[in-house]
């Protein structure tokens, strides 16, 4: 039940917002988030976004483990 | 896909393992709070390629797990009413009750129907006018808003016929009851979605008052491993702190317009937990401005007393003092196929995991 998937916001209409999911599309209600943008990656649970996915913190986490191989 | 597999990524897998052994002396304990993360450790074997000083332990994230057997009782028994369909994740469905599930419910004629959201419970009570649709609200921070936006949802809609039976929990308060409990915790894989939610505020009260590090972890293999790291080199250097692992999902204050709908609707009230007891305001009742769409006034539902079956030790397993393979009904009476506890029943729930995936 918490599992959560990521997924790309390719529409939004009023309330709802049309994601893809690993191609499949999913629509989620946008009532749980603000400034939610067309493109924007996002985490999607029970039918509803619950966050924007932060793609620079994102990159920030591998670069940390990536940085390990080097020491 | 984006986000999932750069972070089951295998070189960073072994880079991450082979620093976590470079570094970790101390036997340890460490718990993951989450089913979801019990899920994928065993599905990828984690604890098996660790060093034999650091065990991971599962704990009480799960949501069909800790739910007691009265509400399971209570959702029955309103399942056998005519007027009434129960909307329901499919998790709870094939949970045991003292008698029934609600799927041997369904089975003898009830109403009861399957939901993937909340919005699709507000839509049955706009299509059912004439029967009463009671959406059975269970789950910690992460799916709460999603029952809190579809009771104000039914309060614009003014819907008369949508309640919801709510055995809501937050998480914070049972980890404090863990380590209240006695049970040793060196550190704390904390549930990544949950704190989505709630930020890595919310464990501000526990760390007070156990100093125990605490790190809030992400759901891919890169993501555990990484919170693992995290957690032996605090343990390590007699450190402790909250971090956050998962920063692409999580952050301090959390989703504020999550914890807003959540605490419009509903308070903290003293709950019941399967393996814990009662933990005070651990659970989330329906605050009064809401109370006609709360189930438990609708229909004077009453909690009995939580007997659960004498033989499951899904409580113990809850707490992280036994594996599952130590139950002596794992396996042999008790599989996914016939489940007679809980924490076999659903897909986040450790005998499940441990089930399918091996020991």
């Amino acid at each position: 039940m918490c599992l959560s998937v990521p997924g790309k916001v390719i529409s939004i209409n009023n309330e709802v917002a049309e994601v893809s999911i690993g191609g499949a599309i999913v629509k989620a209600s946008i009532l749980l988030v603000d400034n939610l943008k067309v493109g924007d990656y996002v985490l999607v649970h029970t039918g509803y976004i619950i966050q924007i996915i932060d793609e620079e913190q994102a990159t920030e986490t591998l670069k940390i483990i990536q940085d390990m191989q080097n020491d | 896909m984006r986000f999932i597999d750069e972070y089951r990524n295998k070189i960073l897998i072994d880079t991450l393992l082979k620093n976590i052994r470079a570094i970790s002396r101390k036997k340890i304990r460490l718990m993951e709070i989450c089913g979801g993360h019990t899920y994928v450790i065993k599905r990828y074997g984690i604890d098996n390629l660790l060093p034999h000083n650091i065990r991971l332990i599962s704990g009480p994230g799960c949501p069909v797990c800790v739910t007691g057997i009265s509400f399971i009782n209570n959702a029955v028994k309103l399942s056998e009413n005519k007027n009434v369909i129960i909307a329901t994740y499919g998790d709870l469905m094939r949970v045991p009750g003292t008698k029934k599930s609600l799927a041997n419910a369904r089975s003898e004629g009830a109403n009861v129907q399957i939901v993937y959201s909340t919005l699709q419970a507000i839509e049955l009570a706009e299509k059912y006018r004439d029967r009463e649709i009671v959406f059975l609200g269970i789950g910690f921070e992460t799916t709460a808003p999603a029952t809190a936006a579809a009771i104000i949802k039914a309060q614009e809609k003014k819907l008369k016929n949508f309640t919801v039976y709510s055995a809501h929990k937050i998480m914070p308060p049972a980890m404090i009851a863990l380590i209240d409990q006695g049970i040793a915790i060196d550190g704390f894989i904390a549930p990544g979605h949950v704190s989505t939610i709630g930020g890595a505020k919310m464990y501000n009260q526990i760390f007070k008052k156990y100093k125990v590090p605490i790190v809030i972890s992400g759901f891919e293999p890169v993501d555990i491993l990484q919170s693992i790291y995290m957690l032996v080199k605090q343990i390590e250097e007699n450190n402790s702190e909250i971090e956050i692992q998962y920063k692409r999902a999580v952050t301090f204050d959390g989703n504020l317009k999550a914890q807003e709908y959540i605490y419009k609707v509903f308070e903290p009230s003293d709950d019941y937990w399967r393996g814990l007891g009662i933990i005070e305001k651990s659970g989330l009742s329906i605050y009064k401005d809401y109370f006609d769409f709360d189930a438990t006034k609708k229909f004077n539902i009453v909690n009995e007393n939580n007997v659960e079956n004498v033989a499951c030790r899904c409580g113990e397993v809850l707490k992280g003092l036994i594996y599952p393979y130590e139950c002596p009904l794992f396996q042999k009476i008790c599989n996914p196929e016939n489940p007679i506890g809980a924490c076999m029943v659903s897909s986040e729930g450790a005998c499940q995991a441990y089930y399918l995936y091996g020991n």
